[in-house]
């Protein structure tokens, strides 16, 4: 459903990616992982071009993101994305956050969104906050309706940038769960993350980046049993020492 | 002259002092209005990609900071009638200069304000489906304007102030009626003191209102 084939990108001078290639099947979940600074997230945004690229091709459901003909918009809204900080709207309650693009972008009338909004509102959990603004939320509270604001849409796939890097520990669970709800039932997702409990529970394939390059693209099983390059595995140690 | 003072005068000529008064209302209102509207629009264009667009905004905003305002005044006041809109009048040769004389400023309070909303909050406007002009709209300018309310609030102040400079094409704000008073009168100090008073008054109710406001939609 997504093919990514040799992407490379500058900053000016600096090369992030670096002929990047791998593809994700309808229903799939890769995680993403890698040192900071390795372009995981900005591999991720290219997939919705909100960063472009210099050379090579992505497509999403058959439609080429770099293509000057393609309506981005369209394309975004199809495809679901979270942020490291969650960015909900702070002038908009949480229901708002969710109504929002549907009426604007999907032409919903706003009965509509809204009951759409608190069915979702009550899956994540969440359907006493309805009318509360960001800044009265919890971090793991905003990102669930970051959750549920993706989810207004219906994507057919799924970016998460970091998704649990800036809540404390005892939220990301919370969190956690409501992905790997999401990932049991068939939702395509890419996930950049240094959750390696996540990975080894709900992703089909593990993809390790090293400055702007795709190390390895594996199976979780192959990723976590024997990671073939030496960065990936002193990563692996890095981060699974605790 | 200072001996005894009658503040008598001030009520005998309410009149006078209101029909000031409205002008100064009148010229603070259309200035705020249009100049926001303007400056948001040429705050958009200085900050657009397509450079002639942004050269062409900050030249204008340069342009009109680097002037005095009674200059400005002055000079749509005898420009109108010489590119042939004299039907205009001396008020809305006033209306426009300062119009577009404000505008500059609120171009950069609102470019300040844009700016100081994260490219990630764009993204997630974006990220959603929605359109570069619906995540200006929807997302951007809302949490901007927010952002600026003290600094706009600042500038209507001094806007308001500013006003009392129409006199020099011979229009009567509030100050001017004032002192037309006071000097056929010859009662100065008690028409400069009830316009001081009227000026902290209606300054102080502002500031309070907007403390209000600001209260009312903290984010």
């Amino acid at each position: 459903m997504i093919e990514i084939e040799n992407v490379s990108k500058w900053y000016g001078d600096f090369q992030v990616l670096n002929h990047c290639s791998t593809a994700v099947d309808k229903g799939e979940v890769v995680v993403v992982c890698g040192p900071s600074g390795s372009g995981k997230s900005t591999l991720i945004k290219c997939v919705n071009g909100l960063e472009p690229f210099q050379e090579g091709k992505i497509t999403v459901d058959g439609v080429s993101v770099g293509d000057k003909s393609t309506n981005l918009p369209r394309l975004r809204s199809q495809i679901g994305m979270l942020f490291q900080n969650f960015e909900l709207f702070p002038h908009m309650t949480a229901l708002e956050n969710i109504c929002l693009a549907q009426t604007k972008v999907l032409g919903r009338e706003d009965d509509e969104a809204e009951e759409r909004g608190m069915k979702l509102l009550e899956r994540v959990d969440l359907v006493e906050h309805a009318a509360k603004h960001p800044a009265q939320l919890s971090g793991g509270q905003q990102q669930r309706v970051a959750i549920a604001r993706a989810l207004a849409m219906d994507p057919i796939a799924m970016l998460f940038d970091e998704p649990t890097s800036a809540l404390d520990p005892e939220m990301i669970n919370e969190v956690l769960d409501v992905m790997v709800e999401l990932a049991n039932e068939g939702m395509t997702m890419i996930v950049v993350t240094h959750e390696m409990g996540f990975a080894r529970k709900v992703a089909d394939r593990v993809v390790f980046m090293d400055e702007g390059r795709i190390e390895e693209d594996a199976t979780k099983d192959d990723f976590f049993g024997t990671p073939r390059g030496d960065r990936a595995q002193l990563f692996l140690s890095k981060i699974l020492e605790h | 002259m200072f001996g005894d003072f009658d503040f008598q005068v001030i009520f005998d000529n309410l009149d006078i002092l209101w029909d000031g008064m409205l002008i100064t209302f009148l010229l603070t209102a259309v200035a705020i209005v249009g100049g926001i509207l303007f400056g948001t629009v040429l705050a958009l264009m200085r900050l657009s990609k397509f450079t002639p667009l942004s050269i062409l905004a900050g030249r204008y905003v340069d342009a009109f900071r680097s002037t005095p305002l009674i200059l400005v005044i002055f000079w749509f006041y005898f420009a109108m009638p010489i590119i042939g809109l004299e039907a205009i009048g001396g008020l809305g040769s006033v209306l426009i200069a300062f119009t577009l004389f404000e505008a500059a400023y609120y171009c950069e309070i609102i470019r300040a304000g844009i700016q100081s909303i994260t490219r990630a909050q764009v993204d997630a406007g974006l990220a959603v489906g929605l359109t570069k002009g619906q995540t200006m709209r929807f997302v951007v300018l809302p949490q901007a304007f927010r952002n600026m309310v003290p600094v706009l609030l600042t500038q209507a102040i001094v806007l308001f102030q500013d006003t009392s400079l129409v006199y020099v094409v011979g229009l009567k704000d509030f100050l001017t009626a004032a002192d037309l008073i006071a000097v056929r009168d010859n009662r100065v100090v008690e028409l400069y003191l009830a316009a001081a008073v009227v000026y902290f008054v209606l300054c102080i109710i502002a500031s309070l209102w907007v403390r209000k406001l600001q209260r009312q939609y903290a984010i």
